[in-house]
C-alpha cells in the first residue's frame, strides 16, 4: 500500500502505540477499566436476536469502568476465532460475548483454552464438565414469556388460526411453538397454529412469503422465530393481521397491530455477569433462568388487547414468575396423537428432556421434517 | 555464409533485448495499473469515511494495523486469505478457457460433505490415510460438481454461469438435507450436524504459526495452476481455446476433453478448500461450512484478472480487509457493510482500469511493436 507523508507519519505514531497495546494484557491487570468485547453473527439493528444483545451491551456501556467493543455480521467460522483473538489482542478485552450459537464448539472452546485466564460467556451453548472453566453458558427459558404471548394471542384471535413462521425444527424452536400453541389453547381451547419452517436463520423472502401464505389461509395472530421478526412483523400488519413479537419490542415497527411478544432482557444479566466478573467472584459456568431470574419478559400489551386477555396473562405470568407453575406436564399428546409427557409427570423448566424437544403439541398444524 | 554467421548473432540479441525490454514494461503495466486501481479505491472510500465524520487517516492506519501491523494481525489475515485461494482458483481456471464459473462455493460445500464422509467412513485409520481420503473425497466430489457445468456446457449448450450458480444452491440444500437427516449427530441438538471427524485427524497449524495448512495447500494450488497454464502444452492449448474456439477446433484439439479436465480441476480446488474448512476448522459438516468464501473467491479471481498466481497476493490483501474489518467497527464506529462498500470500490476501479492498458505514456509500446 502506498501513503502519502501525511498518512505516514500517523502510521509511525502508530506503531508507537502498538508497542504500548502489545503491553495491554499486563497493563490490564492493573488498570481500573474493563474492557468486554461483544460479538454478533448479524446486524446489532435487527430488530432481533442481535440486536437484544446489542441493548444488553448497551446497558454495559452506562457502567463506570468499562469498555464494550463489538463486532457484527461475524461468521460462525474461524472468523469469528480470530475476532476474539483480535479483541483480546488489540482491544486488551478480558471477558467476551460470543453470542451465536454456532460460535460455542469448537471455536469459542478452542480460544477459551487458548487464553485460560480470560473469561468466556456464551449464548445458548450446554456447557459441560468437559468444557473449559473459564467459559460458560447461559440461556433465557423464553418459552414461559411466549406462553404468555400465546394466551394473549388466543384471546385476541377471531378465526382461532394462529401462525408460526420458524426458521429450523431443532428444540429451542419446536419449544417455543408448543409453549405458544399451549399459551393460545389456555385462553382459546379450539385454537390452531399453523407452523411454517422457513429452513435458516435470516431469510426475509421466504419468512414474508410465509407470512403471506398464513394469513391466506385465514390465519389472524402471527408470531415467528427467525434472528429478525422485522419482515413477519411488518407484513402482517401491513395485511392487518395481528403479531406476536420475539426477541425484542417490535411495537415501533407496527403499533396498530402489536399484541405483546416474548423478549430476551439481556439488559439485566449482562451487568449482573459483569459486577460478578469485575468483583472477582466466579460466574456460573450454566446459568438459566426465566421469567423468575428476570433473563426473559413480556413486552408491554397493546392498545387493542381485551381486559380479558390481559387479566388471564397477567395471572399466568405471576405464576410463572413465582414457580408455581409447569407448562410441559403430563398428559401431553404430541400432533400425531402420540403421549409425549406421561400423565403425573412435569416437566420444570430445568429438565433436560427438554432441551431434546423433538415433537409439535396437539393443536399444531405441521410436521419436524 | 561467413558473413551471415557474423550478422545473426547480433540481430538475435538485439531484438531478444527489446523483448525482453517489453516483457518487463509488460509486467510493470500489469503490477502498477492495478496498484493505482487499489489507491484510488482506497482515496475513495476514506471520502466516503469522511461523509460520516470519521478522519480517513485514522481508517488508513486502521485497516493496516488490523491487516498488517502485528504478527497477530498477519496471521488473522492469512487464514482468511486461505480459502479464498483455492476458490478464487475455481473461477480463474476456466477463465483460461473463456467460461464464466461462479459455483466455486457448491463446490466447496460438496468438498466438505465428501470429505467429512471420508472421515466417517474410515473411524480408527491412521490419521494421515484419514486426512488423504478426506483431500481426495473433496477434491473428487468438488471437481465432479464444476465439471457438470462443463458437461452441461459443452454438451447441452447451458450457460456455464447460471449452470454453476444453481448448482450452488442444489449443494447447500443437499448439504442442508443430509445434516439434518440421514447424516445428523442425534446429539447436535439445536445445530443440526454431522458426527466429528475426530480430533486426532484434524490437520492443524503450520509449525509456528496460528494459519491452518489451508494456506500452504492455496499456495502449492496456485503455483501448480499457473505452472500448467503458462508452462504446458495442456495450458497452451487451453489458452488457444480461450483466445479462438473455432481455431482450436480447426487445429484439431479436443475442446470438450480441456473443458471437462479444466473445469474438474477448477472444482477440485474449491473441493479441498471444504476439505480444508472441515479438517482445520470445524471438524465437521453443518450450515456454518456455507460462509461465502466460494462468492469471495470470484471477486479475487477478477482482481487477479484470472491469473492462477496473482490470485495470491489478492486474496491475502482481500484477507486483510476483513481482518482490519473488525476493527474498523470497533474503533471508528463503522458499520460492517463499509467494508463490502470498500471491496466494492476496489472491484470497480479495478474493472474500470482495465481500459488503461495501453494507454498510459509511460507503457506505451514503441514502433508498434
Amino acid at each position: 500500500m502506498t501513503f502519502d507523508p501525511l498518512s505516514r507519519r500517523r502510521l509511525l505514531q502508530g506503531t508507537a502505540a502498538l508497542t504500548v497495546a502489545t503491553a495491554v494484557p499486563l497493563r490490564a491487570a492493573f488498570a481500573k477499566e474493563t474492557t468486554i468485547g461483544f460479538i454478533y453473527v448479524g446486524s446489532r439493528d435487527d430488530y432481533g436476536y442481535n440486536q437484544a444483545h446489542a441493548q444488553g451491551a448497551a446497558a454495559l456501556k452506562k457502567l463506570p469502568d468499562i469498555k464494550v467493543v463489538e463486532e457484527e455480521k461475524v461468521p460462525e467460522t474461524d472468523a469469528v476465532e480470530k475476532t476474539m483473538e483480535s479483541m483480546i489482542n488489540l482491544d486488551g478485552a478480558t471477558l467476551l460475548f460470543p453470542t451465536s450459537f454456532g460460535y460455542y464448539n469448537p471455536h469459542m472452546i478452542k480460544i477459551a483454552n487458548k487464553y485460560p485466564k480470560l473469561r468466556f460467556e456464551h449464548c445458548g451453548g450446554l456447557w459441560t464438565d468437559k468444557d473449559p472453566k473459564n467459559a460458560g453458558s447461559y440461556f433465557g427459558y423464553i418459552d414461559e414469556a411466549q406462553y404468555v404471548s400465546g394466551v394473549v394471542a388466543g384471546h385476541s384471535t377471531k378465526s382461532g388460526k394462529l401462525g408460526f413462521v420458524a426458521a429450523k425444527p431443532i428444540p429451542q424452536v419446536l419449544r417455543n411453538i408448543n409453549a405458544f400453541t399451549m399459551g393460545a389453547k389456555l385462553a382459546n381451547p379450539k385454537a390452531t397454529l399453523q407452523v411454517i419452517f422457513t429452513g435458516d436463520w435470516s431469510m426475509p423472502v421466504k419468512e414474508a412469503e410465509a407470512t403471506n401464505s398464513l394469513i391466506d389461509q385465514g390465519v389472524d395472530v402471527v408470531t415467528c422465530h427467525v434472528d429478525g421478526p422485522k419482515t413477519v412483523v411488518e407484513n402482517a400488519a401491513r395485511r392487518g393481521a395481528m403479531v406476536c413479537g420475539y426477541h425484542v419490542n417490535q411495537a415501533t415497527l407496527a403499533p396498530q397491530a402489536y399484541l405483546t411478544g416474548a423478549e430476551w432482557n439481556w439488559e439485566v444479566l449482562y451487568p449482573r455477569f459483569v459486577k460478578m466478573f469485575t468483583a472477582g467472584e466466579t460466574i456460573p459456568n450454566f446459568y438459566r433462568g426465566g421469567l423468575k431470574e428476570a433473563l426473559v419478559k413480556v413486552s408491554p400489551y397493546g392498545s387493542m388487547v381485551s381486559e380479558a386477555a390481559r387479566k388471564q396473562a397477567e395471572d399466568v405470568k405471576a405464576k410463572l414468575t413465582d414457580g408455581s407453575y409447569v407448562i410441559f406436564r403430563g398428559p401431553l399428546v404430541d400432533n400425531k396423537g402420540k403421549t409425549v409427557i406421561a400423565s403425573g409427570v412435569n416437566r420444570g423448566q430445568t429438565d433436560p428432556e427438554l432441551e431434546k424437544m423433538d415433537y409439535l403439541v396437539d393443536g399444531v398444524i405441521g410436521a419436524t421434517s | 555464409m561467413k558473413s551471415d554467421v557474423l550478422i545473426a548473432p547480433d540481430h538475435l540479441e538485439k531484438s531478444s533485448r527489446a523483448a525482453l525490454r517489453e516483457q518487463i514494461r509488460g509486467a510493470a503495466e500489469v503490477v502498477v495499473i492495478p496498484a493505482l486501481a487499489l489507491v484510488a479505491a482506497l482515496a475513495l472510500f476514506g471520502v466516503f469515511v469522511a461523509l460520516f465524520g470519521k478522519n480517513p487517516l485514522d481508517l488508513y492506519f486502521y485497516m493496516y494495523q488490523g491487516a498488517f501491523g502485528t504478527w497477530f494481525s498477519w496471521q488473522n489475515t492469512l487464514t482468511r486469505a486461505a480459502p479464498l485461494i483455492l476458490t478464487a482458483l475455481c473461477t480463474a481456471l476456466p477463465a483460461q478457457l473463456g467460461m464464466v464459473i461462479i459455483g466455486g462455493e457448491g463446490a466447496l460445500l460438496m468438498g466438505a460433505l465428501a470429505a467429512t464422509s471420508a472421515a466417517l467412513a474410515l473411524p480408527g485409520a491412521p490419521p494421515l490415510a484419514v486426512q488423504v481420503a478426506m483431500a481426495c473425497a473433496g477434491m473428487i466430489a468438488g471437481g465432479l460438481w464444476i465439471a457438470l457445468s462443463g458437461a452441461l456446457r459443452q454438451y447441452r449448450g447451458v450457460n456455464e454461469t447460471i449452470s454453476s450458480l444453481l448448482l450452488v444452491y442444489i449443494a447447500l440444500a443437499l448439504l442442508n438435507h443430509l445434516v439434518e437427516g440421514p447424516m445428523r449427530d442425534p446429539t447436535s441438538l439445536n445445530k443440526p450436524s454431522t458426527s466429528e471427524i475426530g480430533a486426532a485427524n484434524l490437520i492443524g497449524t503450520i509449525p509456528g504459526t496460528d494459519v491452518h495448512w489451508g494456506f500452504a495447500f492455496g499456495i502449492i494450488a496456485a503455483v501448480l495452476s499457473y505452472v500448467l497454464i503458462y508452462h504446458t502444452v495442456f495450458g497452451f492449448a487451453a489458452r488457444v481455446a480461450g483466445g479462438n474456439l473455432r481455431a482450436a477446433k480447426v487445429v484439431g484439439l479436443s475442446v470438450s476433453r480441456l473443458i471437462l479436465i479444466i473445469c474438474f480441476l477448477a472444482g477440485a480446488a474449491a473441493g479441498l478448500a471444504g476439505m480444508v474448512e472441515v479438517a482445520a476448522v470445524q471438524g465437521r459438516t453443518n450450515a456454518n461450512l456455507a460462509a461465502g468464501y466460494g462468492f469471495t473467491g470470484i471477486l479475487v479471481a477478477f482482481l487477479a484478472r484470472q491469473n492462477p498466481l496473482a490470485v495470491i497476493p489478492v486474496a491475502i490483501l482481500l484477507g486483510g480487509i476483513g481482518a482490519s474489518g473488525g476493527l474498523l467497527q470497533r474503533r471508528l464506529g463503522l458499520p460492517d457493510a463499509s467494508v463490502l462498500v470498500l471491496q466494492g470500490m476496489i472491484f470497480i476501479a479495478v474493472l474500470a482500469s482495465d481500459s488503461l492498458y495501453g494507454r498510459l505514456p509511460f507503457f506505451a509500446r514503441k514502433g508498434g511493436a
